[in-house]
């Protein structure tokens, strides 16, 4: 499969363009549904699964202003109720097409702080895409307006003019506010309270700021220029921030709350406890989890050979188990670190894959192997203790279940076995429970995540929490809209004093 | 509350590959208990995160003390550090603290560099007002580390290395074995050292069932769960070093699986090592090049 390159998207999207001329704000809605929808230019994928370079490099601004007037303009805006922060998407929509970009990312950022980061990694096609006029009209969801293409687009758009404006701090109130973990919903938190004025302090466990968006998701897919320019901002706006610290080790949270003066905390430290599947040979060495993987990858620097100290495993042939976006990430970077062969096994099919379309897209091309109704039995080794093989049983769908999804069923004496080297675990992530474990009082649900009201209100006044940590494996777009209304319960609580 | 560079205050040499930092940590040291590690990392950009358990610490100085074994490149470059050098990482205290309580008479093996996470842990069980007989061993006499600091906080102290250069001649499970055949047993051991050792000393005690607490250091890359790097089989179930332990009952460990894991990375290690000694040398030969042609 040739793809288009960026420079043929673009001189297509040129040529159209042309064609509307300034007649580009009076189109009827049939000749908008029929302007062709707008590629993502990507690197080839050849060449990309030997690099970690950004896949996709994003819209030409032709690119941009066409898809842009794709957009049939709803009255009733039904992308926004799809929207988990709720962005006025017709708006921002709209200023694209007219070509006022920076009118565009002011609407954005009303509601939404991370725009190129959501841009990249939001699943728009079961968010606001899903909802959207023009794809239902076209009976095709993939057709649908850009939203996130177009949000991205914006968003470098600001960022590469170097005008990305430090928002405006309140004058000092006095008041002391932390944030644990760097994750998109603390990054969230601590922008919207040192807003009113707070003083902000981020603690974070590890040694650099951002969370999953450093550790999880990989270069290739959000480059951590981008995390890190968010970063700045915060600190640019006077928010401390505190690496390797570990609150519930390095101090107690009520210790914070007590002795050092905090007037309130956000829990913000995510879904940190990889699932396994609990079968026979997990513990063999070249058994990971996901994190464990992408975090010697991505955190870690393992893909820079010859400059990372941190080792990882020199894999030939891998097996990934799980269908996410983790999954996705983990089988991609096993091709870029070296793989020849790469396998994803999930037990249903392709449709009830929760991976975000274009990351399953992406992941084919570059030569990942789809085995789906499939799921891991045991994992078998030498004497040594190292993967030899992975046995496996086929599924067949059943009745649906409790999430809607029909019910893999296995497929009795289906069992067979295949040569791997390599086994990654990617069927998701349960809470971290230091906090849990270190603060008497704070309750958790059965799932372990932290009980929290709508308005992210923990079981300890004053405490705070949100994103994976409340939800359980969610999304980038879910943690920051949850942190925004716990910065915006916080920043109520502490007017009121 | 602010981080402060963590920074070596202190460098001794105990023997040719075991070296002991104190270095400045307040808020580390304020919080550490018996028991607990810390994960360091010497380059912040590319460097690798080690565990390393708190030998000692001290509240007011705000500094705690670590004792390492010049084992892999990360240790090799640690020991290569002088006073005045800090650390891009230092985070902790990590694992659960030890369970302390006054159990009556209680027995403490430590091996080869294992004697150093066991020290905090015998004062902590002399100062709950149990007697405490400990039993320190070493390959060699030059190999062994804090005999004055253990006699100092045990009841009874037996000493023995493995060639009989100093102590008694003996592997430390005779010891143990010994202590265990008394008419007063003790009511819990407690063993830390290499993998092989921990897991004879549990096989020692088991005859006698007295319970027996091992410290495990595995791989591991967060420390706080995240990874699951250091994973280990302990009755039957996965349990994280990290969050779990890291002590655990010994009797339980699947030792055998273990010791397979903490050999994942020994090729890359090997080969990380030659590199790093192959451009020591380099280093040298240039130095000496230059030099000698003045």
């Amino acid at each position: 499969m040739s793809h288009p390159t960026r420079d043929e998207l673009n001189a297509r999207a040129v040529a159209k363009l042309a064609e509307i001329g300034d007649a580009g704000a009076s189109l009827k809605p049939k000749e908008r549904m029929a302007i062709p929808s707008q590629d993502m230019p990507a690197q080839d994928p050849d060449v990309r699964r030997n690099n970690t370079s950004e896949v996709a490099t994003g819209y030409t601004e032709a690119q941009a202003l066409l898809e842009a007037q794709r957009c049939l303009r709803c009255k009733n805006q039904p992308c926004v109720q799809g929207c988990p922060v709720a962005i006025n998407i017709r708006d921002f929509v709209t200023a694209i097409a007219d070509g006022d970009f920076q009118s565009a990312v002011n609407t954005i950022k009303q509601t939404s702080l991370l725009p190129a980061i959501c841009g990249r990694v939001c699943p728009q096609e079961t968010q606001c895409q899903a909802e959207c006029t023009l794809g239902k009209s076209l009976k095709d969801p993939m057709q649908s307006v850009a939203i996130g293409r177009l949000e991205r687009f914006v968003a470098d758009w600001e960022r590469e003019r170097g005008t990305i404006s430090v928002p405006e701090v309140k004058p000092a109130t006095g008041k002391k506010v932390g944030v644990i973990g760097s994750g998109p919903a603390g990054l969230v938190v601590a922008a919207d309270v040192r807003r009113e004025g707070h003083e902000v302090t981020v603690f974070e466990a590890f040694h650099k700021f951002g969370g999953v968006m450093l550790y999880g998701i990989p270069e290739f897919r959000l480059p951590k220029e981008i995390v890190r320019r968010e970063v700045e901002t915060l600190k640019a706006m006077g928010v401390n921030l505190v690496p390797n610290f570990v609150v519930g080790r390095t101090r107690k949270l009520m210790d914070l709350l007590e002795k050092d003066g905090f007037d309130a905390l956000f829990v913000g430290t995510g879904a940190g406890l990889p699932n396994f599947m609990n079968i026979e040979g997990e513990n063999l060495v070249g058994v990971f989890s996901a994190n464990e993987y992408l975090t010697r990858a991505n955190l870690m620097r393992a893909y820079e050979k010859g400059r990372a100290a941190t080792p990882i495993a020199h894999s030939r042939k891998v097996a990934v188990l799980g269908g996410g976006n983790v999954a996705m990430d983990a089988a991609r970077t096993a091709l870029r670190l070296g793989a020849e062969e790469v396998h994803l096994i999930y037990r249903r099919t392709e449709k009830e894959m929760p991976a975000r379309v274009e990351e399953v897209e992406h992941a084919k091309e570059e030569g990942v192997q789809f085995h789906m109704l499939q799921n891991a039995k045991r994992i078998l080794g030498d004497e040594h203790g190292l993967v030899t093989s992975i046995e496996c049983l086929r599924y067949e769908l059943g009745e649906p279940d409790a999430s809607g999804r029909r019910r893999p069923v296995e497929v009795k004496g289906s069992e067979f076995e295949f040569e791997v080297d390599t086994v990654i675990v990617a069927i998701g992530n349960t809470s971290n429970p230091l906090i849990k474990q270190t603060t008497p009082g704070l309750e958790t649900t059965k799932w372990g995540t932290l009980v929290a009201d709508d308005n992210g209100q923990t079981t300890i006044p004053r405490v705070f929490a949100g994103g994976d940590i409340v939800l359980g494996a969610a999304t980038v777009i879910l943690a920051m809209g949850q942190g925004r209304r716990a910065a915006a319960s916080i920043n109520q609580l502490l007017a009121g004093e | 509350m602010m981080a402060q560079t963590p920074t070596i205050l202190e460098k001794r040499q105990l023997s040719e590959n075991v070296f002991c930092l104190r270095v400045s940590a307040p808020l580390i040291a304020r919080e550490r208990k018996a028991g607990q590690f810390i994960l360091l990392s010497i380059d912040g950009e590319f460097g690798e995160r080690i565990p390393l358990t708190i030998a000692d610490a001290d509240a007011e100085a705000g500094s705690i003390t670590l004792i390492f074994q010049r084992v892999g490149m990360t240790t090799a470059k640690l020991a290569s550090l002088n006073v005045g050098d800090t650390l891009a990482v230092l985070v902790g205290p990590l694992g659960q603290p030890t369970h302390i309580e006054n159990v009556g008479t209680v027995v403490c093996v430590g091996g080869g560099i294992g004697v150093a996470p066991l020290y905090p842990i015998v004062q902590a069980l002399k100062a709950a007002g149990n007697y405490v007989v400990t039993i320190i061993g070493a390959r060699n006499k030059e190999l062994m580390i804090l005999e004055d600091e253990m006699r100092a906080q045990s009841d009874e102290l037996i000493v023995c290395t493995d060639d009989g250069s100093y102590g008694r001649k003996a592997l430390v499970t005779q010891p143990l074995k010994e202590v265990c055949e008394r008419a007063e047993k003790p009511a819990l051991a407690v063993a830390i050292g290499p993998p092989i050792m921990m897991k004879f000393c549990a096989e020692t005690t088991r005859p006698y069932a007295v319970h027996t607490v091992v410290s495990l250091n595995t791989i591991m890359v967060d420390g706080t769960g995240m990874c699951g790097g250091c994973r280990v089989t302990v009755g039957g179930e996965s349990k994280f070093v990290c969050v779990d332990g890291p002590e655990f009952d010994g009797h339980q460990v699947d030792f055998d699986g273990m010791m397979k894991r903490l050999q994942a990375y020994r090729n890359q290690e090997r080969q990380a090592m030659t590199d790093h000694e192959n451009h020591a040398c380099n280093l040298d030969q240039a130095y000496r090049a230059a030099t000698e042609t003045k």
